[in-house]
């Protein structure tokens, strides 16, 4: 029994000291200042020479580049994945078999290889890119296919369909995670299919999309320097021509990084944003933002 | 006067099957403008099922049902019968307003926006014709205020009452009504049965699946017991609910009341 002590009184609370992790922590500080130094006093890095390239207009056209062919692949990846989407979910047989043979092999093949083979196998197959009438002889329009697979081109292919194909499961998820009963208050009314679909389902699956698409364009930003292989003059591409020359590589490298944490850290604060407009009429949109509850700690403080 | 004696819905020896599972095994019924027709019976017997043939939200396998002397989801010439295409079926549901058991609003939608999208998509009713009539039955309905509340803002009944608001603003000439207040707590059971009875009141056909015994006896002209996907007794509520002729519709009573 503990003594008795007057009826209201406040007690002091001791919380549990955790000894373990507290040596636990001492160990990693140490290791990572351990390493901070190497870094620091290593003369493979010039901090001189980063500072020097990182506004360089070559970098800056390079991340210009990446940041334009990573949103492009991106909204070719979304159109592609909504259409294929709806199609795998067809009853028509044909037409969930050839979106399922797309999902398949792009998904099933890396990035890389389709870069290359849109860029360098392409035109070695096909001397001329045609639009004509199949199976006749009548052209409208006819160019080498040299001239169409510029380094844009492969890597818009390249980078769009791969992501259509993951789009395409991305979309296919949220259509599904829509309640069925939707489908029917819809065609009750009086919507057909494609207004259903438009208005009603596509809106809902959103909230369920949204995330996974966040994260596919912040991987996008990164995989998009796989491009480099088929020249395209994007952020790495710029880097590695710069350094292949100065032989700065290291330097090189960390100004690459450090446009593509930035990248990253824009886009991953933009998701958030974008998550939140589409939450609406969930209990997640009325919640501040953490923007919205620093500007409330101002205004405490200044009061 | 043809119009006066034909029946708004008219069903003959309708059959449905799910599978193997016989649900409908031949409904003959008719319903007149005006009239009020209460479903009652056991759950599995076909009476959820038997409305939503009748807006062809599922498609019966035999016999034949008519909307307003219209046949429901085929086109007749001589003895064949023609689907008819989605826009022609989505046509003649919009004319058929319908509420179901667990509401479906449109969740990214405010209650104004659940009520005025049908409208302005289907019947191409301008923005302000649509938001100004929306307002009229919201406020029919109790729910002038709650015009911009998202659903999950909304209590199960007034979720409900959004979802008639909604049916109605198709200016509906049938409502089909699919347990509507089953999934509600017993508090807000009366708001939704008070806007129901309204409706009948203005004369509103209307085809209510129910278990409120109390509400179908007082609004009902009918009353229609089904069971194993047939029509075991029907007449006026009081004789159905307080005389049952059947051995079945007495044990059913007997088991609910």
């Amino acid at each position: 029994m503990a003594a008795d002590v007057e009826h209201g009184t406040t007690f002091t609370v001791v919380p549990v000291r955790r000894y373990g992790q507290i040596v636990l922590a001492g160990v990693v500080a140490l290791l990572v200042a351990w390493l901070a130094a190497a870094g620091a006093s290593s003369h493979f890095i010039n901090p001189a020479v980063v500072g020097q390239y990182l506004l360089n207009p070559l970098i800056l056209g390079g991340l210009a580049n990446t940041i334009f062919v990573s949103i492009a692949a991106m909204l070719i990846g979304i159109v592609l994945g909504v259409f294929f989407a709806v199609m795998k979910m067809s009853s028509n047989t044909v037409l969930a078999a050839v979106s399922g043979f797309y999902i398949w092999f792009f998904r099933g093949t890396p990035v890389l290889v389709q870069l290359i083979f849109w860029f360098n196998g392409v035109p070695a197959v096909f001397h001329d890119l045609a639009l004509g009438i199949p199976f006749t002889d009548v052209i409208f329009f006819s160019m080498p296919m040299v001239a169409f697979m510029t380094p844009l081109a492969a890597s818009l292919l390249g980078l769009g369909l791969n992501e259509g194909a993951y789009m395409a499961e991305i979309v296919r998820g949220g259509i599904l995670a829509v309640d069925e009963g939707q489908v029917e208050a819809a065609q009750a009314l009086g919507m057909v299919s494609a207004q259903t679909m438009r208005r009603i389902i596509l809106p809902q699956a959103m909230r369920v999309i949204i995330p996974p698409i966040g994260n596919e364009f912040i991987s996008m930003l990164k995989t998009s320097s796989l491009a480099s292989v088929v020249t395209f003059g994007e952020l790495l591409r710029r880097a590695s021509d710069i350094y292949s020359s100065n032989l700065f590589v290291v330097e090189l490298l960390v100004v690459a990084s450090l446009w593509y944490l930035l990248l990253t850290t824009v886009a991953s604060i933009g998701q958030y944003y974008v998550e939140k407009r589409f939450a609406r009429g969930t209990a997640r949109a009325e919640r501040e933002t953490p923007w919205q509850a620093v500007l409330r700690n101002l205004m405490k403080l200044r009061r | 006067m043809p119009q006066a004696t034909r029946p708004m819905v008219r069903a003959e020896s309708v059959h449905k099957r799910f599978g193997r599972l016989e649900v409908l095994r031949g409904i003959d019924l008719e319903v007149q403008p005006r009239e009020v027709m209460m479903l009652i019976g056991p759950s599995g017997s076909g009476k959820s099922t038997f409305l939503r043939c009748i807006n062809h939200l599922e498609q019966i396998n035999a016999g034949r049902i008519w909307v307003d002397g219209e046949l429901v989801g085929y086109r007749q010439v001589g003895t064949t019968l023609y689907e008819l295409h989605e826009h022609e079926l989505a046509q003649r549901r919009a004319e058929i307003g319908m509420v179901f058991q667990r509401f479906n609003l449109f969740p990214h939608m405010t209650a104004l926006q659940n009520v005025i999208e049908a409208p302005m998509l289907v019947k191409r009713v301008p923005r302000g014709k649509a938001v100004e009539r929306a307002r009229r039955l919201l406020e029919r309905v109790g729910l002038a205020e709650k015009a911009d509340a998202y659903p999950a803002q909304l209590s199960g009944g007034q979720q409900q009452r959004v979802a008639i608001a909604r049916a109605l603003a198709m200016e509906p000439k049938l409502m089909l009504f699919d347990e509507p207040t089953s999934a509600l707590d017993p508090e807000l059971v009366g708001e939704v049965l008070a806007v129901m009875r309204q409706l009948a009141h203005d004369g509103m056909t209307m085809i209510v699946v129910t278990h409120e015994m109390q509400f179908a006896r007082e609004v009902g002209d009918r009353v229609v017991f089904m069971d194993g996907g047939v029509v075991v007794e029907q007449g006026p509520p009081a004789e159905v609910l307080a005389n049952p002729k059947h051995e079945r519709t007495r044990s059913f009573l007997a088991r609910i009341l």
